[in-house]
């Protein structure tokens, strides 16, 4: 169904800038975010709470709370600017050109309605001609596909009958029964125990495999970057600190940030009593942005010049890049 | 050499519960428990959500009544025994720390409360103190002291329960998932305070966590548990390094690794099958619908279960194949 | 020195919380609206007495002018024993207000013990206590209030003790809901394994963090209580009938109401503004109070 090439631009996202405007001031959630996603690709997002990274994802959906604002920006869509999509556009875009998986699974599914329902409902909302025997078939087929066991059973059961790990299934079976060419996932497995998260993972790069769809895989886990994504942004207070493909990132990492989180992260492979590597200090207040890097607070390395300038953007290999001023020395 | 202080034996815990028919059963959260803490040491309980693991250190604070078995603190069986002389010395951190802080009290009130309760420091200019330096000792700063808990991110507020825990001099400490709900960034500061604090104190912990990394790093000593029963324990290099017991072999190959060769590389057992109910299960192995061994053992595991014993010196495995 | 010094920030900063429940209930129009007709009607009834005098302008018959529309000197008119409406009105709230302040004081401190400890103990005594407060709770309000009073007599006190026993069940519910949710949290247990007695387990870790919906409550049923008094009034329970009060008022007035409307709807509208203010407070409140909501 959808045989594109990797090197084919799926979505374009440039220069985006959200903010939420709360009694106490303007919180810059989301300050110029830029990166190019190709059919194929599993691209992460990684980040802290408040790092601005679902606040990134849900605005590219239409989903921004009524107190948010795009400020700037683009966000190309095979060529058609998201952003400046009317509500109807969006019922259309979303389910159907865009799923969407979030992090808690049982919060997102009705309680009251069968899973078969549920399923059946999606594939409705944007297929008005289907047959009911059809939908039926096809709802019986994306169960399998999920890893689903008795999925004639399971389309009879309600969500509360079902274990987390299976919920989340059925979410990706709701998010991509009309065969999107996005997925958004947002923390996905965070909710969910290690065996099942190895799991869920394994799924979701197999059915990317199959459909050629790409993803955009928001996480706070390094570990689960390193494992299903082809490319990563890391951010931190709604900036871009650092992009590129997941080897370059990880292997030839460029920003004092990346780095403190991949080295305070202890590993199961290296016994050390040594004390963690740590980043100091708390995450940045969103209300009062520094004028210069939004790390310097909390950076090792933080110069003079950090405190006052925005830090420019290097380029590294390809599609590598990092803001910082140590690049610039 | 380190003596015993916490001692479990057969601890059982059980919750009854309704199923939807009206029968009544009983979830074994914590099912034949038996366990020993070294002073000094850490213990490190992993297992998954509903495992017991959270309801084995809180009924060894005996916030909750054991079904049966004893436990044993410093050599006094304290199964029974009023709490008021031992909860001074057995503390616990929570997980949540926005949730264990009582948002109405300042966190000045918070870290003077257990000051208050056991009377200690009477003159209120001394136990004003003893809290500025608790607060130092947590890397807080003192004139934070009269703002309240959801002014602060979340790790000043797990370092406000720390300090909260360590104000009565404890001795021995459950940290009940003391980083899960906090920021990657901050996970590494509270566990290096934690083990800082255990060495300048002497502190014991029982650290419970699901994430196995974790948990080798800071103990020195590792349980693994599942569906309320200890399937393996063993020293923790010794429990990383050769896992036995086929759960312990999934858990670890399960934990995503933050190196994208390694993790391409890197061979995964996925997990099949359902997992058993934790109300009344039936004899065997708990870990029998899921066991990829469960052929070679030629259905012993389906009617016995498998005691935790000694394979090679300090580690124990619960699993008939490793046994043999 | 030091230590005043430290009293002295102290105070500051509770200075500085207590302003920033204010400003977070000022910036609820609402709550606003409802807290400045409130204001007026509780300084109308406050202040009347300076400007007036009760036996005069609230008793005294003056039978020539009954029945006068409202007008600039009779701002709501007069009734049929010429007796000023608006005085009256202002009179009469001295009695509603303060029998529905204190039944339903009486209602929360007994609703609040019963569902304090049927919520914190749980099990047989919560099943008992829960029962007695069901069983209450199916004779109408209104019936069980005039059952007391007519077997007890009209007297203020009994109206205080009918009014207030039909809303201690409603209490005892909110209270013991709330009280259960917070037992179960993380801090209530962090303070016991931290050695918190019972009684300041209960006081300041518990009940202070159920205040929220016990105080939206509380407005609630103080208007609902407002009404009830005059119900009883009306019906020629309550206050009896020379003495001012919106019920009786009213029950005095419906026989004019064909012709002199404002007879009813004065007494009428007090009754609707203290009750509709009352709930905007509540509603204000439970937004300012809670800690969480400034971000």
């Amino acid at each position: 169904m959808m045989n594109k090439t990797t090197n084919e631009v799926l979505l374009q996202v440039e220069n985006l800038q959200v903010s939420f405007f709360t009694p106490k001031g303007e919180v810059k959630a989301v300050n110029d975010i830029h990166y190019t996603l190709h059919y194929n690709e599993i691209m992460g997002i990684v980040g802290e709470s408040g790092s601005g990274k679902t606040v990134e994802a849900f605005t590219l959906m239409g989903l921004l709370a009524p107190n948010g604002k795009i400020k700037e920006g683009r966000a190309l869509f095979e060529g058609r600017d998201l952003l400046k999509f009317s509500e109807k556009e969006y019922i259309n875009f979303r389910g159907k050109e865009a799923g969407i998986i979030f992090q808690n699974p049982m919060t997102s599914l009705n309680p009251v309605y069968t899973i078969g329902k549920q399923l059946k409902e999606v594939l409705f909302l944007h297929n008005k001609k289907i047959q009911k025997s059809e939908a039926e078939a096809r709802v019986l087929d994306m169960l399998r596909q999920v890893g689903i066991n008795q999925p004639e059973k399971r389309m009879k059961q309600y969500p509360h009958e079902l274990s987390g790990g299976m919920r989340q299934r059925i979410m990706i079976a709701m998010g991509i029964i009309n065969h999107p060419k996005l997925l958004i996932a947002d923390e996905p497995t965070t909710a969910l125990d290690v065996t099942i998260q190895a799991q869920i993972l394994d799924l979701i790069r197999n059915i990317q495999k199959k459909t050629g769809m790409a993803v955009i895989f928001i996480t706070h886990n390094l570990g689960v970057v390193a494992e299903i994504c082809d490319k990563v942004t890391v951010m931190y207070a709604g900036h871009i600190v650092e992009q590129g493909k997941v080897r370059d990132v990880f292997y030839y990492t460029r920003h004092p940030y990346t780095r403190g989180l991949l080295e305070s992260m202890p590993s199961l492979l290296t016994d050390t009593k040594e004390p963690l590597a740590m980043i100091q200090g708390s995450p940045v207040n969103l209300l009062e942005l520094p004028e210069g890097c939004p790390f310097a607070d909390r950076c090792k390395h933080c110069m003079e010049k950090c405190k006052r300038q925005k830090p420019p953007q290097t380029q590294f290999e390809e599609g590598h890049i990092a803001y910082c001023w140590l690049n610039h020395r | 050499m380190s003596e015993t202080i916490v001692e479990v034996k057969d601890l059982c815990q059980f919750f009854p519960v309704r199923s939807s028919i009206g029968k009544k059963g009983y979830i074994h959260a914590v099912d034949h428990v038996s366990l020993k803490l070294m002073s000094g040491e850490t213990f490190g309980l992993v297992g998954e959500s509903g495992c017991g693991k959270s309801t084995l250190g809180r009924t060894i604070l005996r916030l909750y009544r054991p079904t049966s078995g004893k436990i044993f603190y410093n050599g006094n069986d304290i199964t029974n025994a009023n709490m008021k002389t031992y909860r001074r010395k057995m503390q616990m951190i929570f997980q949540d720390p926005s949730a264990s802080l009582n948002p109405r009290m300042t966190i000045g009130q918070i870290i003077e409360e257990p000051l208050k309760n056991y009377h200690l420091f009477s003159e209120p200019m001394k136990r004003k103190e003893r809290v500025f330096e608790l607060l130092n000792q947590v890397g807080l700063n003192k004139d934070q002291i009269d703002r309240y808990p959801h002014e602060f991110s979340g790790g000043q507020q797990q370092r406000v329960g720390i300090a909260r825990t360590l104000a009565v001099e404890p001795e021995f400490i459950v940290c009940d998932e003391p980083i899960s709900a906090l920021d990657v960034s901050i996970q590494s500061q509270i566990i290096n305070m934690l083990e800082e604090m255990q060495e300048k104190r002497n502190l014991t912990y029982l650290f419970i966590a699901h994430d196995i990394s974790v948990v080798r790093h800071i103990s020195h000593y590792i349980g693994v548990m599942f569906l309320g029963q200890i399937v393996e324990m063993a020293k923790s290099n010794e429990l990383v390094k050769n896992p036995l017991h086929p759960y312990t072999q999934i858990l670890m190959s399960s934990v995503p690794i933050p190196d994208p060769d390694l993790a391409k590389n890197k061979k995964r057992i996925i997990l099949d099958g359902e997992l058993p109910s934790p109300i009344d299960p039936s004899p065997g192995c708990r870990f029998v619908t899921r066991c990829p061994y469960v052929k070679e053992c030629n259905g012993r595991c389906k009617e016995e279960t498998p005691e935790l014993r000694e394979i090679t010196s300090g580690h124990f495995v619960a699993c008939f194949k490793c046994q043999e | 020195m030091l230590l005043f010094k430290k009293r002295n920030q102290r105070d500051q900063q509770k200075n500085l919380r207590l302003q920033s429940v204010i400003s977070r209930f000022m910036g609820n129009p609402l709550a606003v609206l409802g807290l400045i007709l409130f204001s007026v009607i509780l300084l109308a009834t406050l202040s009347v007495g300076f400007f007036l005098d009760y036996e005069q302008s609230a008793l005294a018959f003056n039978i020539p002018q009954r029945l006068v529309p409202p007008n600039g000197t009779n701002w709501f008119g007069t009734d049929e024993m010429g007796r000023d409406e608006f005085a009256r009105i202002l009179f009469g709230a001295r009695y509603t207000l303060s029998v529905g302040f204190v039944s339903t004081l009486f209602a929360v401190i007994v609703g609040g013990i019963f569902g304090a400890v049927s919520g914190y103990f749980g099990g047989i005594t919560d099943n008992i206590i829960m029962r007695i407060m069901e069983i209450m709770m199916c004779l109408p309000s209104m019936i069980l209030a005039i059952a007391i009073v007519v077997a007890l007599g009209g007297s203020i006190l009994n109206m205080v003790v009918a009014v207030g026993i039909s809303n201690v069940p409603k209490f005892a519910r909110i209270v013991r809901s709330s009280v259960m949710g917070v037992r179960n949290t993380e801090y209530v247990q962090a303070a016991q394994i931290i050695g918190t007695p019972f009684i300041p387990l209960l006081f300041r870790h518990i009940l202070r963090n159920c205040m929220g919906p016990v105080i939206v409550q509380a407005t609630l049923i103080f208007a609902m209580s407002i009404l009830s008094i005059s119900s009883l009034s009306f019906l020629g329970l309550g206050i009896q009938a020379p003495t001012p009060e919106w019920g009786n008022m009213l029950s005095d007035g419906k026989d004019y109401m064909r012709g002199n409307a404002y007879l009813v709807l004065a007494p009428g509208l007090a009754i609707f503004f203290s009750i509709f203010s009352l709930n905007l407070i509540g509603d204000g409140l439970r937004d300012a109070l809670d800690p969480r909501m400034d971000i």
